[in-house]
């Protein structure tokens, strides 16, 4: 197998808001085809990680590669986004239908309409997320889970080969949780790259297959089962949280 | 009736009629953008700040064409948007207090300029006060013209946009992400919001010029969950409500458009908050009132139960708004507890309710049935 850049490589990545570090010389790699949860407490920076490499934020200091290019315009629409769930007002006076459209709205310049084909990719990621029935539904109508698989099929119809996802499960219930995993794992076996905020400790290991640890500075970060242990746990959250005490089985999977 | 024939045969009053409904259109338009991005105060702000940009390009050229003063009401519209921004980004200075003291002194400065002009002998005849609360019976021919011509240029823009305003107001991280310049794209927002603002300043005037832009999208949104039926019913209801108020205060020389216009808006609002099809009130109560069903005096006196079991013998009663949330569903059970009360199961004192000793067995024996 010849060397393949990772899908994504963070170098030296320092982010500050008011002087106050948030993301502390960021070393990571992503590489291509991995299910990567980000893991760690409150305000450890995990979605900054994501934002930075959206280039929503400025970072103080590093780089970032997508692919083995440095990301700009260009290499970020080889990126699916899903954002946090609440970053928008669903409020707004669309359909799940057309939001869904939006991933496909950067193809082509001024003028250009939803095409056929962009129809059909639609129905398909819509169906894939079992969202078919409710297409037509004025988005403020739908429930936390349902809004977070029209942002995942949104990013779906974006057909991208790294996908950065802010908490994909946030306010999704078990079943419809399951079947999101379903998508994801079959994102990877199509040769893409996932990578994750992820905040159930008791589920990661069975979700994904490589963890970063986050916590203002990268504690760790590879395979699941290697990184995923007791002490790399509580050099994350320290004392603060209850899980470590009960350290997951990373045979759960 | 015939009145109203003289009316639309006279020239200048045909142009007012126009010009102003136009301004509606587009203000009704490009409004709900800024409806829905939460710039409403943002237009506030601009159409105060273009007072100074007014008297300022007036003292400039000394010409009162609406061309000349758009150019100077755009120059402080825009320069007030950008302290703005300076102001948020660069001190602690929250948005909305940034937004605040810019109106303050934009409109300071502009009543300040206004009033000393007011010595000149040419300013007599400007009738430069006459932007505080517009004058549609002032525009003549030429200034329509131009009203229609920059006019047409903010909706071809908006047309050209679209999808971009939209992915851009709905979400824009995922815009940027998808590869938006969303920074040129706001920009190009804000810019469309001040020439539409000054488009209206001369008819409706700058205090009122921002309902304009906010009443016709709050009422739109009241018929519509769709974008696109959104804005052409804000264009609509602008339109009719810019038509309206120019009639009117043409009537009578005294009447200044603005102030009509606003409670020709304000009514639309007021009916659409009533009536609208998609979230109207009396649309809102009458489904509610049908999917609230009545409580079956069986299953509120299960939950009176259950409630008194969970607070063993601490709480009393419980109001009926406990009540009805331990019966689930949103019922009614007002009815039922009445009937309760009339079979001596339940009682009230001050407002809470609680189970008598036959009901209190009754309800034991209730839960003991559905249990075998």
């Amino acid at each position: 197998m010849q060397t393949m850049p990772p899908a994504l490589e963070v170098n030296d990545l320092t982010v500050a808001y008011r002087d106050k570090p948030v993301l502390w010389d960021i070393d990571l790699q992503v590489p291509t085809g991995v299910l990567m949860a980000v893991v760690g407490p409150n305000g450890a920076g995990k979605t900054t990680l994501i934002k930075s490499v959206m280039g929503l934020m400025q970072p103080a200091a590093g780089s970032v590669q997508v692919f083995g290019e440095p990301a700009g315009r260009q290499q970020v629409r080889r990126i699916g986004y899903v954002p946090q769930r609440t970053s928008v007002d669903w409020d707004f006076p669309t359909s799940v239908r057309d939001v869904v459209a939006m991933g496909r709205y950067n193809r082509g310049g001024l003028w250009r309409r939803t095409d056929r084909r962009d129809a059909e990719r639609v129905a398909r990621a819509l169906a894939t997320v079992d969202m078919e029935d409710l297409a037509d539904r004025q988005i403020s109508e739908l429930s936390g889970g349902q809004q977070q698989r029209v942002f995942l099929a949104r990013a779906l119809v974006q057909d991208a080969d790294l996908y950065l996802m802010d908490e994909p499960f946030q306010g999704v219930d078990a079943v419809t949780e399951q079947s999101m995993v379903a998508v994801l794992r079959r994102l990877q076996e199509q040769g893409r790259t996932v990578l994750a905020v992820h905040h159930d400790l008791r589920t990661a290991p069975a979700y994904f297959d490589w963890v970063a640890l986050l916590n203002v500075r990268l504690i760790a970060s590879g395979p699941m089962a290697t990184v995923f242990s007791e002490c790399n746990l509580r050099g994350t959250f320290g004392g603060s949280a209850p899980e470590w005490a009960n350290p997951p089985a990373t045979t759960a999977a | 009736m015939e009145t109203f024939l003289q009316f639309l045969n006279d020239y200048t009053l045909r142009n007012v009629l126009l010009g102003t409904a136009w301004i509606g259109v587009v203000g009704g338009s490009l409004g709900t953008f800024a409806f829905l991005r939460r710039q409403s105060l943002l237009g506030d702000v601009i159409s105060h700040a273009t007072l100074p940009g007014v008297v300022l390009a007036f003292l400039a050229w000394q010409r009162r064409e609406i061309g000349v003063l758009m150019v100077g009401a755009a120059g402080t519209g825009l320069l007030a948007t950008a302290l703005i921004q300076v102001v948020d980004t660069r001190t602690n200075i929250k948005r909305d207090g940034a937004m605040g003291v810019a109106l303050a002194v934009f409109f300071g400065v502009g009543v300040l300029l206004l009033s000393m002009i007011q010595n000149l002998p040419t300013a007599s005849q400007a009738g430069l006060d006459k932007f505080i609360f517009g004058q549609a019976a002032a525009l003549v021919q030429s200034d329509v013209t131009v009203l229609l011509v920059v006019g047409g240029v903010v909706l071809v823009v908006l047309l050209l946009l679209w999808r971009e305003l939209k992915i851009v107001t709905f979400d824009p991280d995922f815009a940027r992400a998808a590869g938006f310049r969303v920074t040129i794209l706001e920009g190009g927002i804000v810019t469309l919001i001040v020439v539409t603002t000054v488009m209206g300043l001369q008819t409706v005037g700058v205090i009122l010029m921002s309902a304009m832009l906010i009443a016709p999208a709050a009422a739109a949104r009241q018929w519509t969950d769709r974008l696109s039926i959104m804005v052409l019913v804000a264009a609509v209801v602008g339109g009719a409500s810019g038509a309206a108020g120019a009639a009117v205060s043409a009537f009578g020389p005294q009447i200044p458009t603005g102030p009509v216009v606003v409670l020709v808006l304000t009514a639309l609002v007021l009916v659409s908050l009533f009536l609208g099809r998609k979230r109207g009130l009396v649309w809102h109560w009458r489904r509610q009132r049908r999917s609230r069903k009545l409580a079956d005096p069986d299953t509120v006196l299960g939950a009176l139960g259950a409630l008194e079991s969970a607070h063993a013998g601490t709480v009393r009663g419980h109001p009926e708004a406990v009540v009805r949330m331990a019966v689930g569903q949103s019922a009614q059970v007002g009815q039922a507890l009445a009937a309760l009360r009339e079979a001596g199961l339940a009682d009230e004192h001050d407002g809470d309710w609680s189970l008598t000793e036959r009901g209190r067995s009754e309800a034991v024996r209730l839960t003991r049935d559905q249990r075998d």
